[in-house]
C-alpha cells in the first residue's frame, strides 16, 4: 500500500463533564489511502461523529483529544495551533455536516457564501470565484448553476442544499472530506443520487472520504472499506465485501442480520438486544459483552485487535468460518 | 426566477395585503412628514415667544386670534396655537423616540451579540446585569437618570436608552445564541475568516428580524415614556414643549371645560403610538414563520 493520505493512530477523545469522564473515542486507528472511501458505521453514541470532529480539531470543551495522532499528508494535526488548523480546514480537509438546513447562511446568496469559502484560503477575483463556484455546482448536479449562484438557500430543497454544501467542501479540492451522515436528512431517491455522484467525484478528484453513517446499507454501496464502531472503539474493519459476507465481530454480524434484506419477508426483523452502554461508566472488558450471545468469562478482559489478511476485529469469539481465532 | 422576487419585494407584497397595517403605515408616514415639515405648515412658530400673545391663551377651537388666523384646535395657556404646537411636539417626540430607539438598538445588540458570541464569564456577566436591570420598572430608572442628569434632549435620550437597551440585548442574545449553534457559524469559525467577519456577515444579519420588530415596538415605547416624563415635568424645558408637556399644560384646565388643551395632543400621541404598534405587529407577523400561510 502507498503512503496513506490520512493516518489516525490511537485517537482518544474524552469529554470531561460534571458527571465524570465520557470516553467518546477510545483508541481509534485507521489509514486512508488517496481517493479511498471509508465507511464509519455504528449506532448513535458510538463515537462516529466525535471521531470525525476530532480529526478536524473541532471538538469543543469539555471535550479534548487526550492522546493519539492524526496525520494528514505527513503533518500531525493534533498538535497544531488553532490558527494553523484553520488554515488547513477547508483547504486540505473539510467536513460535510448532517443537516443541510443549518449549514448555509439564510441571509447570503449561494454565490456569496461560496465566495466567502474561497476567500477564506485564497485571493481570487470575483469573476474567477464565480466561475469556479458554478463549475462545482454543475459537478454536484445543480442545473443552470450560473443563475443559481444568485439564489438564496430558502429557494433550494434539502437535497439541493446538501449538494451546495458538498460543492463548498470540494472548493479547495481537499485531500480528505469527512462526511457526517450527509444524506440522513434526505429522502431515499435523492440519497442514492448523491451517493453515486460522491463516488464519481472521489474518483475524479482523488479526494479521499470518510463517510460516517448509522446506515450500513447506504455505506456498503459506497465505501470500499468499512470500520464498525462500538462504544468509542473500532470493533471491526476490513474491505466492504469481505466484511459483509463474512463478519467476525458479533456486533457486525448483528448489524448485518438486522438489515431488512437479510431476513425472510413476513418475519420480524432481527435486532440486537439491549442498548448502547453509557460511555460514562464502561465496565472493564469487552463493551459489547452484555449484549452478546457469545459471551464467556474470557470477555471480562478487553480483547485486542486481531489482524489478519488486511482486516481486523476485536473479539475473543469471532463469528464465521474461523470458529476460534488465534489469540 | 430569483431576480424579481427579492426578499424586500416579497415582504412589501405581503405587507400590502393587510389593510389595517397599510393604514397604520400611512398614518406613521404622514405623521413623520408633518413633524419634518412642521416649520413650513404650522401657522405659527410656537417657540418664538415674541409672537405669542397672552390675550390669545386658552381659546377654544375655531377662535380667530390677534394675528388674524383661525386657531383650528384652539390655544394653550401660553397663547400658543395648539395645532402648531402639536406639529412641533410631534417633531420632538419622534426625534427623541427614533434617537433613543436606534441608540438602544445599537448598544443592546452589541451587548447581546457579544454575550452570545464570546460566551463564558463575559456572557454570564452581561446577561445577569441585564436581568438585574430588567427587574426594575423602566419608568423608575428613567426618572432616576433624568433627575441625576438634568433636563435636555441628550439627557432625556440617555435616560430612555438606559431604560430600554436591555430589551434589545435580550432579544439579540436569544437570536444570536440560537444562530451561534448552527453549522454555518461553526463552519465559518473553522476557517481562517476573522471573527469580526463572522459576526458581521453571518451572525448579525441573521439576528436582525426579531430586532427590527423589537425596535418598532420600542420606538413607540420611547415616545410614550418621553411623554410620561414630560408630563411629570422631567422632560424638556417649557419653551420646547413635547406632546407630553402639552398634555400636562392643559391638565389643570380639564375640569373647567377647556378640554382641547390636553385632549388634542393626547389624541395625536395615541394615534402615533397605536399606528407604530400596528405596523410593528404586522412586521412581527410577517417575520414569524409559524403564522405563514
Amino acid at each position: 500500500m502507498t503512503e496513506p493520505v490520512l493516518s489516525v493512530k490511537n485517537l482518544t477523545t474524552h469529554f470531561f463533564t460534571r458527571a465524570g469522564v465520557v470516553k467518546a473515542v477510545d483508541g481509534v486507528s485507521f489509514d486512508l489511502a488517496k481517493g479511498e472511501i471509508m465507511g464509519l458505521v455504528g449506532e448513535s453514541g458510538s463515537g462516529k461523529t466525535v471521531t470525525g470532529f476530532s480529526m478536524l480539531g473541532l471538538v469543543d470543551a469539555p471535550g479534548r483529544i487526550v492522546k493519539g495522532s492524526v496525520r494528514l499528508n505527513g503533518t500531525e494535526l493534533t498538535t497544531l495551533s488553532d490558527n494553523e488548523l484553520r488554515s488547513r480546514r477547508g483547504r486540505e480537509i473539510s467536513m460535510i455536516f448532517q443537516d443541510p438546513i443549518s449549514t448555509l447562511n439564510p441571509m447570503l446568496t449561494i454565490g456569496q457564501q461560496m465566495k466567502l469559502a474561497i476567500d477564506a484560503h485564497e485571493s481570487v477575483s470575483v469573476r474567477a470565484s464565480a466561475t469556479r463556484a458554478a463549475d462545482l455546482l454543475t459537478k454536484v448536479g445543480i442545473s443552470s448553476a450560473k443563475a443559481r449562484l444568485r439564489a438564496y438557500p430558502h429557494e433550494f430543497s434539502g437535497g439541493m442544499r446538501q449538494r451546495v454544501a458538498i460543492a463548498i467542501a470540494l472548493l479547495h479540492r481537499p485531500a480528505v472530506i469527512v462526511a457526517d451522515e450527509p444524506t440522513t436528512a434526505l429522502d431515499v431517491s435523492i440519497q442514492a443520487q448523491i451517493l453515486f455522484q460522491m463516488r464519481d467525484l472521489a474518483r475524479e478528484t482523488g479526494t479521499a472520504m470518510i463517510w460516517i453513517s448509522h446506515d450500513l446499507a447506504v455505506v456498503s454501496s459506497l465505501a470500499s472499506r468499512l470500520a464498525v464502531m462500538y462504544a468509542g472503539r473500532i470493533v471491526e474493519e476490513g474491505r466492504t465485501a469481505t466484511l459483509l459476507r463474512d463478519p467476525r465481530h458479533p456486533y457486525t454480524a448483528g448489524l448485518i442480520a438486522s438489515l431488512p434484506a437479510a431476513g425472510k419477508p413476513g418475519t420480524p426483523l432481527n435486532q440486537i438486544p439491549g442498548t448502547t452502554p453509557s460511555l460514562l461508566s464502561l465496565p472493564p472488558g469487552c463493551p459489547f459483552a452484555p449484549r452478546c450471545g457469545r459471551f464467556t468469562l474470557r470477555c471480562e478482559a478487553e480483547p485486542k485487535m486481531t489482524l489478519q489478511d488486511s482486516r481486523g476485529w476485536r473479539c475473543f469469539h469471532p463469528v464465521g468460518r474461523l470458529a476460534d481465532a488465534p489469540v | 426566477m430569483s431576480d424579481d422576487r427579492t426578499p424586500l419585494r416579497l415582504f412589501w407584497a405581503e405587507f400590502r395585503e393587510n389593510k389595517i397595517g397599510l393604514v397604520a403605515l400611512v398614518v406613521v408616514v404622514v405623521t413623520i412628514l408633518l413633524a419634518l415639515f412642521a416649520s413650513i405648515i404650522s401657522p405659527q412658530d410656537p417657540y418664538d415667544l415674541a409672537k405669542l400673545s397672552l390675550m390669545d391663551s386658552r381659546r377654544p377651537p375655531g377662535f380667530i386670534g390677534s394675528s388674524g388666523y383661525t386657531h383650528l384646535l384652539g390655544t394653550d395657556p401660553q397663547g400658543r396655537d395648539l395645532l402648531s404646537a402639536i406639529f412641533y411636539g410631534l417633531r420632538i417626540s419622534i426625534q427623541i423616540g427614533l434617537a433613543a430607539g436606534f441608540v438602544s438598538l445599537t448598544i443592546g445588540t452589541a451587548l447581546g451579540i457579544t454575550a452570545a458570541y464570546v460566551g463564558g464569564r463575559i456572557e454570564a456577566l452581561i446577561m445577569r446585569l441585564i436581568d438585574l436591570q430588567l427587574s426594575f420598572p423602566a419608568i423608575l430608572l428613567a426618572l432616576v437618570i433624568v433627575a441625576l442628569l438634568g433636563q435636555g434632549k441628550v439627557q432625556l435620550i440617555s435616560a430612555l436608552v438606559a431604560a430600554q437597551y436591555a430589551y434589545f440585548a435580550r432579544t439579540a442574545y436569544g437570536a444570536a445564541k440560537a444562530e451561534r449553534g448552527k453549522d454555518y457559524i461553526e463552519a465559518a469559525l473553522a476557517t481562517p475568516l476573522s471573527g469580526r467577519l463572522v459576526v458581521m456577515r453571518h451572525l448579525l444579519p441573521n439576528c436582525m428580524p426579531p430586532l427590527i420588530v423589537v425596535a418598532t415596538v420600542q420606538i413607540a415605547n420611547s415616545i410614550s415614556l418621553e411623554a410620561t416624563l414630560s408630563f411629570l415635568g422631567l422632560g424638556l424645558p417649557v419653551t420646547e414643549p413635547s406632546l407630553g408637556m402639552l398634555i400636562a399644560n392643559g391638565f389643570p384646565y380639564m375640569m373647567s371645560g377647556r378640554y382641547w388643551i390636553s385632549v388634542y395632543p393626547g389624541i395625536s400621541l395615541i394615534i402615533l403610538i397605536v399606528a407604530i404598534n400596528v405596523v410593528g405587529d404586522q412586521v412581527r407577523d410577517q417575520f414569524n414563520p409559524r403564522l405563514r400561510k
